[in-house]
C-alpha cells in the first residue's frame, strides 16, 4: 500500500473512530470517569491488549525523540483531550518521519482544539500521543459496556468499525453483534466465537481475538470500568490484531477502591465549577442559559430545567444539592451559581419533606448575605414549616421572592431575569 | 391491599444504628410501620431506642421476629453484601435505599437474584409507602393520604411532587413506589404496573420517569397491551444535554437513546396522558380519570 493510502485509512480511522462521541449503540453507561486514549492504551496492554508502538509526548522536541525511536515512515500524532470528535476537530494528523511529527507537534501543542464535545472554546491540547503508522486490512468494531435491560455486560463487535458505530447502530443494528456475559462464569470463549462468526471474520484469528476480547474483559471487571471501546479494533497487513483507538470510562461510584484508577485523573480536562460542586457533594452541570437552579433531587432538578424552558427561560444549569441539604451545602451551591457570568436570576426550588422549610430558608438568607447577592432569587420551598420559611424570606430585606408552585416560581423568576436583562 | 406493603408487613432496618438508619428508623415508628427488628453485625442484643431489638445477622432477625421485609441504609461499599444477605434469609421484600453502589456489585446482585424469589425495590431510591399503614423508606410521611391513586417513580423528590399535588387535591395514594435512579436496579415499571393493575385498592396511577434507558419505553409497551386504568406520565429531563449525567447515575442520553421526547412519544402512542409540566401531576391525572 502507498504511504499516502496508508495515510488516508488511518486517518479516516482515527477520525471515524471520534466520532462518536457517546458510547456505543447501548444506551447504558454511568457517570463515568474520563481517561486519555494513551492512558487506556497503556492499560489495556497491561492485560493483554496488543496496541500500536507509541508514546506519550508534551513538547516539539519529545515528540521527535519518540518519532525518531519509533523509526516507521509513517507516524501518526494525535491530540489528547478527553473531548470526542478530535479527527474532524484537526487532532490527528499523519506524517511521514519524526522531523514532520516535530512540526506538527509544535502546532498542535497549546492549540484551542474545538469538537463537537468541546465547547465553542474548544480544549487546550497539553499531550500529543505519537504512534506508528500501521498497515490497515480491515477496521472492525469492539465495545463492552452494561446492558441496562439485561442487568448484564454485553460485548459487542461489528464488521463496521472506524464508522459512527451510532449511525450503524441507529441504522443496522442487525451489524452489531452482541453477547451477553454472565458474572458467575465471566467471558467464555465459544460466546467470542458467536460474535467473531456473526461479524463475518475468517476463522484464522479467532485464537488472537478470543485472547483480546478475554483480556478486554478482565480489565473492565478488574478497574471497575463504565465502557471500554476499541474503535476502530484492525486487522492488519500482517494478518495481526491491533487496537488502533481506545477508549474507557470509569464508574464513579467505584472510584472509592480503585486508588490506581484515581491517579489517571486529568482535572485540567474537567471544568473547574464541577470539581469544586463535587469537593460539597453537589451534583452541578453548566449549561448555557441564563437562570441558576438550586434544588433538592435529581429527578426535581432535571423537571426544574424542564419547567423553566416551559415558561420561556432557559437554565444556568442543572444543580442537585442533594436529599440532606444543609445551610453551608446551600452556601456552597449559591457561590458555584453565581460564579457563572451568564445568570441573571436563581430559582431555588426545595420539595423539603424532611427538612424543614424554615431551615433551608436560613440557609438561603445566609448564602444571599455572605455571597453578596445582586441578582433576583425566586425560592420555592415546599414541607414542614412552609409558612415560616416563607415569611423569613420575606422579612430579610434581600430580594428574594417566594413562589407557591414549580409553574408560579419558573414563571417569576423568567420575568425577573427578562427585567433584569432590560434595565441592563 | 395496596401493593407490596401493608400494616401487617413486618420490617427489619440493616443498618439502623447508622445515622440515616437511625434516623429513618425512628419516622418510621412514628409513623406506624412495624418495625420489629433492626441488624448491625456486632451490635446484637441490643436495642435500637430501648425499643426495637437489633441482631447480628438477617438471619436470626428473621428468626427471631417474623419479619417479611427489610430496608437497607447500609453505605454503598458494604451494601451488596448487605443485599445478599437479605437474599440469602429469603426476606421476601428488599428496599434499598442506599446511592452509589458500584454497577459491577449490581450486577452480581441482579444476577445473584434471578433465582431468588425475593423482590428487592431500588437501590437509590426513597422506598416505598402505604399510607396511614406502612412507610418503608425515606420519603417524609406526612404528605401523603391514604387512598386509591398508586404512583410510581424514578425520582424521589418528584415523587413527593407527585404525591404533595395529589394530597393538596384530596386525592389520596394506594402506594408509592420510588423503583430507583441507578442503571441496575430490582423492581422496574412494568413490575410495578403490573401489580398496580391486579390491585383492586388502586384505581389510577401516575408513573414518573426520566431520560435513560428504555424502561419508560417497556412500561409504554405493557400499558398498551394490557393496562386497564387511567394513567397519566411525566418524563423529566426534556432539557437535558446529551452525554451528561443529570444527577442519577441513569439518568444519561447516550447514543441518542434514552430521551424524554421518545419516551413521552411510546407512552402517548400508549394512551398515558403525560403531564406538561411537573406541576401539572396532579391535573392530569384528573384529567385522565374525567
Amino acid at each position: 500500500m502507498h504511504p499516502a493510502a496508508i495515510a488516508r485509512a488511518l486517518a479516516d480511522g482515527a477520525l471515524g473512530s471520534y466520532k462518536a462521541g457517546a458510547p456505543g449503540p447501548t444506551p447504558a453507561v454511568n457517570k463515568a470517569m474520563k481517561i486519555h486514549e494513551y492512558q487506556a492504551k497503556e492499560l489495556l496492554q497491561r492485560y493483554g491488549v496488543p496496541i500500536p508502538a507509541g508514546r506519550v509526548a508534551t513538547s516539539a522536541d519529545q515528540a521527535y525523540e519518540v518519532a525518531k525511536a519509533l523509526g516507521t515512515e509513517v507516524v501518526v500524532v494525535k491530540a489528547q483531550i478527553h473531548a470526542g470528535g478530535r479527527g474532524k476537530g484537526g487532532g490527528v494528523k499523519v506524517v511521514k518521519g519524526a522531523e514532520e511529527a516535530k512540526r506538527k507537534a509544535s502546532e498542535m501543542l497549546g492549540m484551542m482544539l474545538r469538537t463537537h464535545q468541546t465547547g465553542p472554546e474548544g480544549q487546550e491540547v497539553k499531550r500529543l500521543l505519537i504512534e506508528e503508522g500501521v498497515g490497515i486490512q480491515k477496521e472492525l468494531y469492539l465495545g463492552l459496556v452494561l446492558d441496562r435491560a439485561q442487568k448484564r455486560l454485553v460485548l459487542m463487535g461489528s464488521a463496521e468499525g472506524g464508522m459512527d458505530i451510532e449511525e450503524v447502530a441507529a441504522n443496522h443494528p442487525e451489524k452489531i453483534i452482541k453477547v451477553p456475559i454472565d458474572p458467575v462464569v465471566g467471558l467464555m470463549p465459544y460466546q467470542v466465537r458467536e460474535m467473531w462468526f456473526g461479524m463475518g471474520q475468517k476463522p484464522e484469528l479467532i485464537g488472537k481475538a478470543t485472547k483480546l476480547c478475554t483480556a478486554i474483559y478482565n480489565a473492565f471487571v478488574a478497574t471497575d470500568s463504565a465502557i471500554i471501546e476499541i474503535n476502530p479494533l484492525i486487522i492488519t497487513k500482517d494478518g495481526d490484531l491491533l487496537a488502533l483507538d481506545a477508549k474507557i470510562n470509569f464508574d464513579d461510584n467505584a472510584l472509592y477502591r480503585q486508588p490506581e484508577i484515581v491517579k489517571l485523573r486529568d482535572l485540567d480536562e474537567e471544568d473547574q465549577r464541577e470539581i469544586e460542586a463535587k469537593e460539597y457533594d453537589l451534583s452541578y452541570i453548566a449549561l448555557e442559559g441564563n437562570i441558576g437552579c438550586l434544588v433538592n433531587g435529581a429527578g426535581l432538578a432535571m423537571a426544574t430545567m424542564d419547567i423553566i424552558k416551559h415558561a420561556g427561560g432557559s437554565p444556568a444549569n442543572f444543580l442537585d444539592v442533594g436529599g440532606g441539604a444543609t445551610a453551608d451545602k446551600v452556601k456552597a451551591a449559591f457561590s458555584i451559581i453565581l460564579r457563572d457570568p451568564k445568570v441573571e436570576a436563581v430559582l431555588v426550588n426545595i420539595f423539603g419533606g424532611i427538612m424543614k422549610c424554615d431551615v433551608i430558608a436560613d440557609g438561603v438568607i445566609r448564602a444571599a448575605r455572605e455571597t453578596k447577592l445582586e441578582i433576583p432569587v425566586v425560592a420555592r420551598l415546599e414541607g414542614t414549616n412552609v409558612e415560616l420559611g416563607k415569611k423569613m424570606l420575606k422579612e430579610s430585606g434581600l430580594d428574594l421572592t417566594s413562589a407557591d408552585n414549580m409553574l408560579d416560581a419558573a414563571e417569576k423568576v423568567v420575568r425577573l431575569a427578562k427585567e433584569r436583562k432590560k434595565k441592563g | 391491599m395496596a401493593i407490596y406493603v401493608n400494616s401487617d408487613t413486618k420490617v427489619l432496618v440493616q443498618g439502623i444504628t447508622g445515622s440515616a438508619g437511625s434516623f429513618h428508623a425512628q419516622a418510621a415508628l412514628d409513623y406506624g410501620t412495624k418495625v420489629v427488628g433492626g441488624v448491625t453485625p456486632g451490635k446484637g442484643g441490643q436495642r435500637f431506642n430501648d425499643r426495637v431489638p437489633i441482631f447480628n445477622t438477617v438471619a436470626e432477625a428473621k428468626e427471631k421476629t417474623g419479619a417479611n421485609a427489610t430496608v437497607i441504609y447500609v453505605p454503598a461499599a458494604f451494601c451488596a453484601d448487605a443485599i445478599l444477605e437479605a437474599v440469602d434469609a429469603e426476606i421476601p421484600l428488599i428496599v434499598v435505599i442506599t446511592e452509589g453502589i458500584p454497577v459491577m456489585d449490581m450486577v452480581k446482585v441482579a444476577r445473584a437474584m434471578e433465582t431468588s424469589k425475593c423482590r428487592m425495590i431500588g437501590p437509590n431510591c426513597p422506598g416505598v409507602i402505604t399510607p396511614g399503614q406502612c412507610k418503608i423508606g425515606i420519603m417524609p410521611g406526612h404528605i401523603h393520604l391514604p387512598g386509591k391513586v398508586g404512583v410510581v417513580s424514578r425520582s424521589g423528590t418528584l415523587t413527593y411532587e407527585a404525591v404533595g399535588q395529589l394530597t393538596a387535591m384530596g386525592w389520596g395514594q394506594s402506594t408509592c413506589v420510588g423503583i430507583g435512579g441507578d442503571p441496575v436496579n430490582g423492581t422496574k415499571f412494568v413490575e410495578v404496573l403490573e401489580a398496580f393493575n391486579r390491585d383492586p385498592d388502586t384505581d389510577a396511577v401516575i408513573m414518573i420517569g426520566e431520560i435513560g434507558g428504555t424502561d419508560e419505553e417497556a412500561a409504554a409497551e405493557y400499558i398498551k397491551r394490557e393496562w386497564k386504568k387511567p394513567i397519566a406520565g411525566f418524563i423529566a429531563g426534556t432539557t437535558a444535554p446529551p452525554g451528561k449525567r443529570m444527577g442519577h447515575a441513569g439518568a444519561i442520553i447516550s447514543g441518542g437513546k434514552g430521551t424524554a421526547a421518545e419516551k413521552i412519544a411510546a407512552l402517548e402512542a400508549a394512551g398515558v396522558r403525560v403531564a406538561p409540566t411537573p406541576a401539572d401531576l396532579a391535573s392530569t391525572l384528573k384529567k385522565a380519570v374525567g
